[in-house]
């Protein structure tokens, strides 16, 4: 494995681990982070693939912009997941 | 637990599926049959040097057509849901003086950063796109550290209105000029600036159109910012 294969390898599974990240935590702060990082390992990762164009439009649009419009939503509501889902028994959960 | 475990398996299946269907095509190899055209004949036919844009805004004019729509009417979506007869800015904190001096710097680079994105379209990476939500960010940040600056609101939606218009009627005259819509008339017909492929002052309509997208999305996103930073005030 050469130097190019191995960071494509490490965006590869920093943007997994990112994704999964971004769906698990209850802070939604947080998982608009989260959802922040998979952008900008996206946007990485189309520039290691040669694809500049895409990769400068990815940076601008998911790593800045949708990431404030996401905060400012969280600004007006609420920022953590409650844990009403939880509390009805496994048949409900269904 | 049970439904996030029947998730996942769901998922993994779903994924296996995914990957045996791949696992067949070759990666990285030379099976272009369109793509091939497109690299041999882009110089000649559009005068761009950045393939790219050349299929985005020549080739395929029309998808970008679609494209600047979907993008005004979540735009108009946005300022309709949020629509109230008095709106201001909630914010109570100034930023730190740090934050609005570096703010005042900023700007102006990021703008003109945003300008030489879309101008060189047809030259660099980047495009109408990148370019105007690069000044949307500048409006953003602009947003972020003053808590009263709003954007010039009649100015800003005109401004959108006119550059959408402005692309269908670029793509009105190259119908009467050439026979069919989003024809590239300023090269295919006045043949400007053949002799100089590679320079700024060339393209055909590319860096016309990108302009007038640049400005487009640019003033949309900042729109929908705006519309989404402030509140109902209640009197």
């Amino acid at each position: 494995m050469n130097g190019i294969t191995f960071i494509e390898y490490l965006i590869v599974g920093l943007m997994v681990v990112s994704a999964i990240l971004a769906v698990e935590w209850r802070d939604l702060l947080a998982a608009a982070v989260g959802m922040a990082a998979v952008s900008l390992f996206a946007s990485l990762l189309f520039f290691m693939l040669q694809a500049p164009d895409v990769a400068m439009t990815e940076a601008a649009i998911g790593a800045a912009l949708s990431a404030a419009v996401f905060i400012f939503a969280i600004k007006r509501t609420q920022r953590f997941e409650t844990e009403e889902e939880e509390k009805p028994g496994w048949w409900v959960r269904w | 637990m049970m439904k996030r475990l029947l998730a996942i398996i769901l998922l993994l299946i779903v994924g296996y599926w995914l990957a045996q269907g791949l696992a067949g095509v070759p990666f990285g190899q030379d099976k272009m049959l369109v793509g091939q055209y497109y690299l041999d004949n882009v110089k000649q036919q559009t005068g761009a040097v950045n393939a790219v844009t050349a299929v985005v805004v020549n080739y395929r004019g029309f998808d970008t057509l679609g494209e600047v729509t979907v993008l005004f009417i979540a735009s108009t979506g946005v300022g309709a849901l949020l629509w109230k007869r008095k709106k201001k800015r909630s914010a109570k904190t100034e930023g730190s003086i740090v934050l609005t001096t570096g703010t005042r710097l900023l700007v102006p680079f990021v703008m003109l950063f945003g300008t030489y994105i879309f101008i060189h379209g047809h030259l660099t990476p980047g495009g109408g796109f990148p370019g105007g939500a690069t000044i949307a960010t500048a409006f953003l940040l602009l947003y972020l550290a003053f808590i009263t600056y709003e954007i010039p609101h009649r100015g800003f939606e005109k401004t959108e209105g006119l550059a959408g218009m402005g692309y269908v009627l670029v793509g009105l005259i190259g119908l009467a000029i050439g026979g069919y819509f989003l024809f590239d008339w300023i090269w295919q017909t006045w043949n400007f600036g053949t002799e100089n492929v590679g320079r700024l002052l060339s393209g055909g309509f590319i860096p016309i159109i990108y302009t007038i997208i640049g400005i487009k999305v640019g003033t949309e996103l900042s729109g929908i910012i705006d519309g989404m930073i402030k509140e109902e005030v209640s009197e």
